[in-house]
């Protein structure tokens, strides 16, 4: 009998094929994938990508508006984009700060310019960025903040925190999940029991109140980079008992399953058995779990910060960036200061287009 | 036959299941899965198990395959290289490991008994690997030997089990069975799960594999019609316990036990005028946990007299090799298999 070209493809497709076909299907989920991908490429090269650096100020331009970015010049002539020069006024009726354009000025927006320096990922040092404008013309994608500082490039380098904090909170608590889970569902008895028990007591704390208390028995003098770790830690504590609930679940239906039976009766012993046919039949359950587990840490790292008690500058998330934006008159004046909710948003319903796609990719043998 | 003939001899197995309720897990009641099993099978013959779903048949052969500890009652099996019968009830992991090789069993449902993320080759070479019998090339070799002698095509071998039917699935779980050339296999129901057109492939198949390898079954089934053909002996169960133990050819001629009897009436016939002699069991099949006093078969049997509701009947001796539980079962003169023309 011959095969088509199309039923062979299908036949000899291992797993991992099927799960890649069938997810692909999933429009919404691809679109996930290519925001989250952007997003983290974003966050790893933001000192390059970033026109300035998240701390330089420029004191004459506190709370400026977005720059606006111009294609046709006074001749009403296409130009490739630029900016104008900027100047800031005062309105004199209300004592508003007030920033108004220099007519005539024309500084084109250029790749690869030479501006801030940095220290790339603390490997070297450089001062290359993507994109830039010369002194004096300046390129404020999303404003200014109250000291001046590039509110776009913050928003960059606060994500690279934010999402980085997702990764980290969630590794850690796929390994507390995965261990803890695993002896829980493999070994069973009152060992399970112990484990379930604690997981329902900890998934009874109100989280906020919880994360606050901790984070709050944080000593102030701690570094920031300190608080950032032990953070991750708080975020991870709580945030495992769903992986292991998971882990525990999957391992007790598939301790029963005739293949792992039918291991047993050749002669496997319980590392081939766990290594070769329980954790691969379960890793992109795992991988499911996590996807819709980060958005969960970058939303709850956002909070803490917000409310004050998670990180503190100058270490720059998106938490810490809406801080600013806390009272009614910021909102109210300088809108723009609000951006970084974007950033939140697009995060979070990624990951959730992922998850969602993938689980429905990751069982590719039921129709 | 003499008695160092003997590969497995199953003595008065029984396995209860406690059933346990509330906070303190207090034991209320038990499963009597298999209660008081004992048969015998000599090296390359086939041993039929069968009754309904729910008799204890696949507990039976779990406990063969060490998969449940028996509750009381022995499993003597006696390795081919010659050593003493080893006791697979009472067996320390290590002995059993050694012994592994030589007890292998083909499961009955082909969707669930390989792992859906591994190749046909790996699938197959897993028993091989664990046992250290062959790595490499020698692998490779012995994996292509088997899948040739199984019916599937050689270069399938890296394709995973997704790709394949269920009848080829089976085919699969029979190689990766004889992979190691076992002196005995358990078959569970291995052609339920499959189409009819299929299910004679697959019993011819195990028929070749046993004339070439010289090997043991003990093939689990609900159908007699299919089993005759190629059991030696065959056990009937119900309830966890044995009704009639014999000689196929004894048993399709005259069974002994009601129960058997009943079953062999439900087997498709090629005489269409006897289809109005079928007997159709009253009832449902007895509880486990709480049987029935007295013959466990007696509320559904035709011939039930008040001595069967209070006795149990011992399983007697009837002839040589003949046993049977039933007080009646040399008053009663049952039809076999060979007068209704079952059709298989």
């Amino acid at each position: 009998m011959e095969e088509s070209r199309e039923a062979q493809k299908y036949l000899d497709a291992s797993t991992r094929q099927l799960i890649w076909w069938r997810y692909k299907k999933h429009a919404l989920a691809m679109i996930g994938l290519y925001l989250i991908v952007g997003l983290y490429v974003f966050s790893m090269f933001c000192e390059f990508l970033a026109p300035y650096s998240k701390d330089t100020r420029h004191f004459d331009m506190t709370y400026a508006s977005p720059t606006k970015i111009r294609l046709f010049d006074d001749e009403g002539k296409l130009k490739r984009p630029f900016v104008r020069e900027v100047k800031m006024d005062v309105d004199l009726k209300t004592q508003q700060i007030r920033y108004l354009e220099v007519a005539g000025t024309h500084y084109p927006i250029r790749l690869f310019v030479r501006g801030d320096s940095y220290e790339f990922w603390s490997l070297w040092e450089g001062n290359l960025h993507l994109f830039g404008v010369d002194a004096p013309g300046r390129l404020f994608l999303f404003g200014t903040d109250r000291m001046g500082r590039d509110l776009f490039s913050r928003c960059l380098y606060g994500s690279r925190i934010s999402l980085s904090i997702g990764m980290f909170g969630v590794a850690l608590s796929l390994l507390l999940g995965l261990v803890l889970g695993g002896v829980s569902g493999y070994v069973g008895g009152w060992v399970d029991s112990l484990i379930q028990r604690t997981i329902e007591v900890i998934r009874c704390f109100p989280s906020i109140p919880l994360w606050m208390g901790l984070a709050a028995a944080m000593p102030p003098h701690w570094h920031a980079l300190k608080v950032y770790f032990m953070i991750t830690i708080i975020l991870s504590l709580v945030g495992w008992t769903d992986l292991a609930r998971m882990v525990r679940g999957k391992l007790i239906s598939l301790r029963e399953e005739e293949f792992v039976l039918a291991a047993r009766f050749a002669g496997a012993g319980h590392t081939r058995i766990i290594f070769r046919h329980l954790l691969p039949s379960f890793t992109s359950h795992i991988i499911v779990t996590v996807t819709l587990a980060i958005p969960h840490m970058v939303l709850a790292e956002t909070a803490l910060s917000f409310l004050g008690i998670g990180l503190r500058p100058p270490i720059t998330s998106l938490g810490t960036l809406l801080k600013e934006a806390q009272n009614v008159t910021t909102i109210a004046l300088y809108p723009w200061l609000l951006i970084p909710v974007a950033f939140v948003i697009a995060t979070v319903l990624a990951f959730n287009f992922v998850g969602d796609g993938l689980r429905d990719a990751v069982d590719p043998y039921s129709r | 036959m003499t008695d160092s003939d003997v590969l497995l001899e199953v003595r008065n197995l029984k396995k209860h299941f406690p059933i346990r309720k509330g906070v303190l897990k207090k034991v209320v009641a038990h499963v009597k899965a298999v209660d008081g099993v004992s048969f015998s099978v000599r090296k390359g013959e086939t041993l039929g198990l069968v009754g309904e779903s729910g008799c204890g048949k696949t507990t039976v052969g779990r406990m063969i395959m060490g998969a449940y500890r028996p509750t009381e009652g022995s499993i003597w099996f006696s390795p081919p290289n010659g050593k003493p019968p080893l006791d697979l009830a009472s067996i320390d992991p290590g002995d059993m490991r050694e012994l592994r090789p030589h007890i292998q069993m083909i499961f009955q449902d082909p969707f669930a008994s390989l792992n859906p993320r591994m190749t046909i080759r790996e699938i197959i070479g897993e028993p091989l690997i664990v046992n250290k019998v062959a790595r490499g090339e020698e692998l490779d070799r012995r994996v292509h030997e088997l899948v040739e002698m199984v019916g599937l095509q050689p270069q399938h071998m890296s394709r995973y089990p997704h790709a394949f039917s269920g009848g080829q699935r089976q085919r699969i779980s029979i190689a990766r069975a004889m992979s190691l050339y076992p002196a005995l296999v358990v078959a569970d129901e291995p052609t339920s799960a499959l189409d009819v057109s299929v299910q004679a492939q697959i019993v011819n198949l195990a028929l070749d594999i046993q004339d070439k390898l010289g090997l043991a079954y003990l093939f689990i089934s609900h159908d007699l019609g299919l089993i005759r053909h190629f059991s030696n002996k065959i056990v009937v169960m119900y309830v966890g316990r044995v009704m009639e133990y014999a000689p196929a050819q004894n048993i399709f001629e005259r069974p002994r036990h009601p129960y058997t009897e009943a079953l062999m009436s439900n087997v498709p016939t090629t005489r269409p005028e006897l289809i109005g002699r079928r007997i159709v069991l009253r009832g449902e099949t007895a509880d486990p946990i709480n049987p029935p006093p007295g013959c466990p078969f007696h509320p559904r049997c035709l011939y039930a007299e008040e001595v069967c509701a209070n006795v149990v009947p011992p399983l007697a001796e009837l002839s040589p090799e003949h046993q049977a539980a039933c007080h009646f079962s040399r008053e009663l003169n049952l039809t076999g298999c060979d007068a209704l023309g079952c059709a298989v």
